[in-house]
């Protein structure tokens, strides 16, 4: 257990909380980063993905978009952005490519959480006289929420793990000690770091693992937890 | 695109190792992740485990991985074998909560119909579980298919050569058209590949080809 | 039965779907990253590269030449820094390898006072550990260096890295991210020059950073032919911080009889103008590294 000794040894000394890359900075610099992706992502996908799983069209269209952005490796991407931007604009390219990468799962969990709603509920509503908007935010929105939290999270979860890449650019984040660790073949650096961001995805996984089962509204709460999504979009993580 | 007119034998060979890295990861990984899938889903006590095991190996970043793998089994860094090694881990990460899912997904009644038709266990597994779970592990397959061809690109700051060499390459001499075409191939693969995973799914499991209407298309509301 | 026929069908495509991974195997590329246990006892030279594309040239250039003179090669290319190589060519497993004199000397002491080329590469070879040679070096260099742009260069009237220390902003450095940790880097401007810096890690984009301007000193190596299209200084280093560092064929010691023929015949054509004519073919022309080789072999009259 030489290597985690030496990269706890590492993580702990004080050389790596202080100056310009120290490890809280860089933590700082990398959730940032994934945040800002996130909401960006968000801003695009899931008024898209609620269109989508409210008038039922489209899906189709969706699927294909999604399954032709996870084919993009993020790697590549970023490295073609940044040359196309210019070295002036390494952020909006990282940015770019994060947002890209979140895109899939924000849409199939918003798009999916409405279409896991039991049609009879929405023609009850309907039934009862709710206008389509009032149906959609006083009915679906908050019966679709706790797969739209999945979306969140498993789009968080990709993007944390691959903003490490921007180190490979510049960009800071939790990366730099492994993109140094790598040309230097410095374990304990590469390890610690890698500790690090793990121990941070892991956090967030917790967060929004509770999020979501917040988020069922109570009366549901019991069914949720369990419900497993059939067959249309696995529960599960794609990275590049 | 005139580069990459002119440097197609490059982009060939370079793609024809890609695809090999990425199918043996692939493949290892379903072969893998079936019975551990399965565990998850029968043995109550091995789910919590294995979904949190199979969880945290996917937050290491794949850089780190690639590097410590050798440390810890002994090859080179630069070796195929620990790509494929670090590409099958998250390709199993991926897959396993899929099987799981889907043979959670399967409806308790046909399976307890099955057993009163008289299949034994082992032999409702085979003919009724794992088929009926099939779509969900299918899209899990998928998913993870298209995610190992491009998390494959990394290796390339190991040393280990592949299409992610048209990427640093291109950087280092400012040639986007390389960049742009390594990005293109990769791509291109990724969805062929899915594509013929669809295909495999729609003969194999025939029942589940056209997804039903979700809901009626809706009469205008009065 | 339905459920028959799904078992065969599924079979049939996981016997598929590994056949074509097994096949993949087979022919795979003999040209491609070999597998760990090939060493020199089986015949074939492997050479390796950094993850550099002129270093990736100059191999490629040896591996033709030796392929040419009925050598059997295996090329392993861009595999990164020394760090990550010199295990493998300490090993063995790889048995040839263009590298630097001044950097590679100072990997293994970095507290040799060599500076000048022949005093480098005479101390390089004793420096050496047993199991490695040093064949001729070439009369090319690719250094590292401390560059700034002409107009940076006017501005605060530059001409060597000491008058560096006269600026009184705060002074940004780029290069790749091991430059942090090399005795050349911020550590020995300070020691050697007393001039502090900020590093920011700017790698394969040092060049761009460098005329966009954010940062203001760059880690340019010096057969860049970019020092020349964009009308870039090269501070002096009269301090001499930097070693020469000439391009020399590391060698498996075994095998370096062997080879010596045919390599010092490459490395006595490799001129400086040579070396930066090659880069331009590479990052201009944008020549793949196989034609350029080709091409540079037939007009040295090396190939044959």
């Amino acid at each position: 257990m030489n290597l985690v000794t030496d990269a706890i040894a590492w993580l702990t000394s004080g050389e790596q909380w202080s100056g310009d890359r120290a490890l809280h900075l860089l933590m700082l610099q990398h959730l940032w980063l994934t945040l800002l992706a996130v909401v960006v992502a968000s801003a695009i996908a899931l008024p898209a993905g609620w269109l989508i799983g409210h008038t039922g069209r489209g899906r189709e269209i969706a699927v294909a978009i999604s399954g032709a952005a996870r084919a993009i490796p993020s790697f590549g991407l970023l490295i073609l952005l940044v040359l196309l931007f210019g070295v002036l604009h390494k952020p909006e390219a990282a940015l770019v490519t994060f947002v890209i990468l979140a895109i899939p799962s924000l849409l199939a969990g918003a798009y999916s959480g409405l279409e896991a709603i039991d049609r009879a509920t929405i023609d009850a509503a309907r039934a009862v006289g709710m206008s389509e908007w009032q149906i959609f935010l006083r009915v679906e929105l908050p019966l679709g929420l706790p797969l739209l939290v999945g979306g969140v999270r498993s789009a968080s979860l990709q993007v944390v793990a691959t903003v490490t890449i921007a180190a490979y650019v510049n960009l800071g984040g939790l990366g730099l000690p492994i993109i140094t660790g790598l040309a230097l073949r410095r374990y304990d650096m590469i390890l610690g770091a890698a500790l690090i961001v793990a121990l941070v995805a892991l956090i967030l996984d917790a967060l929004l693992g509770l999020a979501q089962r917040r988020a069922a509204p109570r009366g549901l709460r019991a069914d949720t937890s369990t419900s497993p999504q059939s067959g249309r979009e696995p529960a599960a993580l794609s990275r590049s | 695109m005139g580069w990459a007119f002119d440097n197609l034998p490059l982009i060939g060979s370079l793609a024809i190792d890609h695809l090999r890295q990425s199918l043996i990861a692939i493949v290892c990984g379903f072969v893998i992740s079936l019975p551990l899938g399965w565990a998850a889903w029968r043995y109550g006590r091995a789910r919590a485990i294995l979904l949190t095991i199979t969880g945290l190996l996917y937050t290491i970043p794949s850089l780190a991985l690639l590097l410590i793998l050798p440390v810890l089994a002994g090859f080179p860094a630069t070796s195929e074998v620990n790509l494929v090694i670090a590409l099958t881990i998250y390709a199993v990460a991926i897959m396993v909560r899929a099987v799981t899912d889907g043979l959670d997904s399967v409806d308790p009644a046909v399976r307890q119909s099955a057993t009163a038709v008289g299949y034994s266990d082992r032999h409702r597994f085979w003919a009724v579980d794992l088929p009926l779970a099939g779509p969900v592990i299918v899209a899990g397959l998928r998913v993870a298919a298209v995610s190992t061809i491009s998390l494959a690109t990394v290796g390339i700051l190991v040393g280990v050569s592949n299409l992610g060499y048209l990427f640093t390459n291109g950087l280092q001499r400012r040639i986007l058209d390389e960049v742009f075409a390594g990005l293109v191939v990769v791509a291109l693969i990724a969805l062929v590949i899915d594509a013929l995973l669809v295909g495999a799914k729609r003969a194999l499991l025939p029942w589940d080809r056209a997804p039903k209407p979700r809901r009626a298309r809706r009469v205008s509301a009065a | 039965m339905h459920s028959t026929r799904f078992l065969r069908a599924g079979a049939v495509l996981t016997a598929a779907l590994a056949a074509t991974a097994l096949a993949g195997c087979s022919s795979s590329d003999p040209l491609a990253a070999p597998e760990e246990e090939e060493s020199s006892s089986s015949g074939a030279i492997v050479v390796g590269s950094q993850a550099y594309y002129s270093n990736e040239t100059i191999a490629e250039i040896y591996a033709q030449a030796l392929e040419n003179a009925g050598f059997e090669v295996e090329k392993q290319f861009n595999i990164g820094q020394r760090d990550a190589y010199m295990p493998q060519l300490e090993s063995g497993e790889i048995t040839l390898f263009p590298e630097y004199t001044g950097n590679l000397l100072q990997y293994f002491d970095d507290a040799t006072t060599a500076r000048s080329a022949d005093d480098v590469y005479a101390e390089l070879q004793d420096a050496l550990p047993d199991g490695l040679a040093a064949l001729d070096q070439a009369s090319a260099s690719d250094q590292d260096s401390y560059t700034v742009t002409s107009a940076f260069a006017e501005e605060h009237d530059l001409a060597s890295i000491t008058d560096l220390a006269d600026i009184t902003d705060p002074l940004t450095l780029g290069g790749p991210p091991e430059l942090a940790e090399r005795p050349y880097g911020p550590d020995g401007l300070s020691s050697v020059y007393g001039i502090d810096v900020e590093f920011s890690a700017t790698g394969d984009t040092t060049v761009e950073d460098l005329l966009a301007g954010t940062i203001d000193v760059a880690n340019v190596f010096t057969a860049d032919p970019r020092i020349q299209t964009d009308d870039l200084v090269v501070l002096d280093d009269p301090e001499s911080l930097i070693l020469a560092s000439n391009v020399v064929p590391i060698v498996d010691a075994d095998r370096a009889d062997e080879l010596a023929p045919v390599i010092d015949a490459v490395s006595e054509k490799l001129t400086p103008e040579s070396l930066v004519a090659l880069n331009v073919e590479s990052q201009v022309d944008e020549k793949s590294p196989v034609d350029i080789a080709e091409a540079w072999l037939a007009a040295n009259g090396i190939s044959d």
